[in-house]
């Protein structure tokens, strides 16, 4: 509770800091509006944030799921085989060398202004942090651990060694690469509905920008940050719950 | 239920680590259904010996090794390392039934409770390791050593991350269940040795060489008050250079 609290301060102490920026310097409601002009704009329109912002979180949900999915595969077939290694670790490192930002025209003019478009920017912007970090999991498992396995197997079962022991190992790994993909799955999807689109929060955003409904625009933005920091909370709070356990390397004895 | 005693035999062990011969052409000898214990200061390369005797071969690290009906070892040995190496995400139980799912059996929870039960732990069967103290983690360790049911046993310095009191007693555990099968115990404790070994070795010099030393009278384990474990510590000590 004390930390709930603690985040209302510091919402209330910015609120405040708001304020006093827009009366000290009489800043005209098109370039900045106060938060209370804010607020009745999300009150007025808020069945219109909703719609849209039910769209974005659509965007970013799909994008996740199908990014972990394809991140775990690739770290998982980077990890087994060393032709995998050789031939999809470059484009692993050139996936995160070409910004996103750069070929979202491109994604849009491809998937179209639909779904396909945002759901691959959010899926393309995961994928790196996913598939890195999972991968680097994999790839450091404690040694006494395969040791243990490696006595236990009359020959080697490389499967199953990767299913009861490298896997389950590098979960915590995994888990910190969602953390970073739920922060910033979001912008992909935003980033693809600047491009072109025809609903969402990134949508109304650039529309209410064009039409001077700044205050809407603020409203807008929040409902985003919103969206941004439950997602965020939920992927941590569910990270917590199913890998209670801490990374624990035990430590590798060398020849003594 | 303990398997039939096997004697192994390793031959002209060689280690070069980092440019340096730890040890060139050392037999290595353990009586079948015996307690051998090696003993020696710490780098001498007891380790790499054991994980030799373990089929875990590294760079460097060469010898013969063979049972005494004359067939490889692979999949006849069960090793307990310094670390309990419990996997953190699995209950007691589990951890002590890897063995049988990383082969794709069947795990046999009867006989894992048994042993559980044997080790102290019935009541631990479904904790996670974490929240056992670093004695009842070593307990579930030894059972899982136990559970794989190998007629040799492997052990590296098991003990010795333990406070004294819990070490003396999970020495008396290991005696009384391990009895029966080959066992080679590694450590730098020579009281360890010499209240565990129907055997011990003393491992010594650069390059490294066994020396036996005679048998101590009585069944392990043995009282660490006792003369003539005390007699044989001095020795030991002096042999070591370390009085």
């Amino acid at each position: 509770m004390r930390g709930l609290g603690r985040v209302l301060l510091t919402l209330a102490g910015l609120l405040l800091v708001w304020q006093i920026v827009v009366t000290l310097g009489e800043l005209p409601p098109y370039i900045l509006p106060d938060p209370l002009a804010v607020a009745a704009s999300l009150w007025r329109n808020a069945g219109m944030l909703l719609g849209h912002a039910g769209v974005t979180a659509l965007e970013i949900l799909m994008g996740m799921v199908l990014g972990t999915l394809l991140g775990c595969s690739s770290a998982l077939a980077l990890s087994y085989s060393r032709r995998a290694r050789r031939w999809l670790l470059p484009v692993l490192i050139a996936s995160q060398a070409i910004p996103v930002f750069a070929i979202a025209p491109l994604l849009v003019l491809w998937l179209g202004y639909g779904l396909g478009s945002k759901i691959a920017m959010a899926l393309l912007i995961i994928y790196f942090p996913v598939t890195a970090n999972f991968y680097d999991g994999l790839r450091h498992t404690p040694r006494g651990w395969l040791d243990l396995a490696r006595v236990m197997l009359p020959e080697p079962r490389r499967w199953a060694v990767l299913r009861h022991i490298a896997i389950p190992a590098a979960l915590p790994a995994l888990g910190s690469g969602l953390r970073v993909a739920a922060a910033i799955a979001p912008i992909g999807a935003v980033l693809g509905e600047w491009v072109g689109s025809s609903a969402g929060l990134g949508y109304l955003m650039l529309h209410a920008n064009s039409r001077m409904q700044v205050d809407l625009m603020f409203a807008a933005l929040l409902v985003l940050a919103a969206l941004a920091v439950g997602l965020y909370f939920i992927v941590d709070a569910s990270l917590k719950r199913w890998l209670p356990w801490h990374p624990a390397t035990p430590e590798t004895s060398e020849t003594d | 239920m303990t398997p039939a005693p096997l004697a192994v035999s390793l031959r002209a062990a060689r280690l070069v680590y980092g440019g340096l011969i730890l040890f060139d052409g050392l037999d290595l000898a353990l009586a079948g259904g015996c307690f051998t214990c090696l003993l020696g200061p710490s780098g001498i390369g007891k380790t790499s010996l054991l994980r030799l005797l373990a089929g875990l071969t590294a760079i460097g690290i060469s010898g013969e090794l063979r049972g005494d009906d004359g067939l490889p070892l692979t999949g006849r040995v069960a090793y307990m390392a310094q670390q309990d190496l419990l996997l953190p995400w699995l209950n007691v139980l589990d951890n002590v039934t890897l063995g049988s799912r990383l082969r794709g059996e069947h795990p046999d929870r009867e006989r894992a409770l048994h042993l559980l039960a044997q080790v102290g732990l019935a009541d631990c069967a479904l904790a996670r390791p974490d929240t056992l103290s670093g004695g009842m983690r070593q307990r579930a360790a030894l059972a899982r050593t136990l559970m794989e049911d190998r007629p040799v046993v492997l052990m590296d310095e098991p003990f010795s991350g333990l406070d004294a009191l819990t070490r003396l007693r999970l020495q008396a555990l290991a005696a009384e269940l391990l009895a029966g099968r080959t066992v080679l115990l590694v450590t730098h404790d020579p009281l360890e040795a010499l209240r565990l070994g129907d055997h011990v070795l003393v491992m010594n010099g650069r390059p490294a060489t066994l020396s036996t030393l005679p048998d101590l009278p009585g069944v392990p384990p043995r009282d660490p008050g006792d003369p003539a474990v005390q007699a044989a510590y001095r020795a030991i000590l002096r042999l070591l250079g370390a009085v």
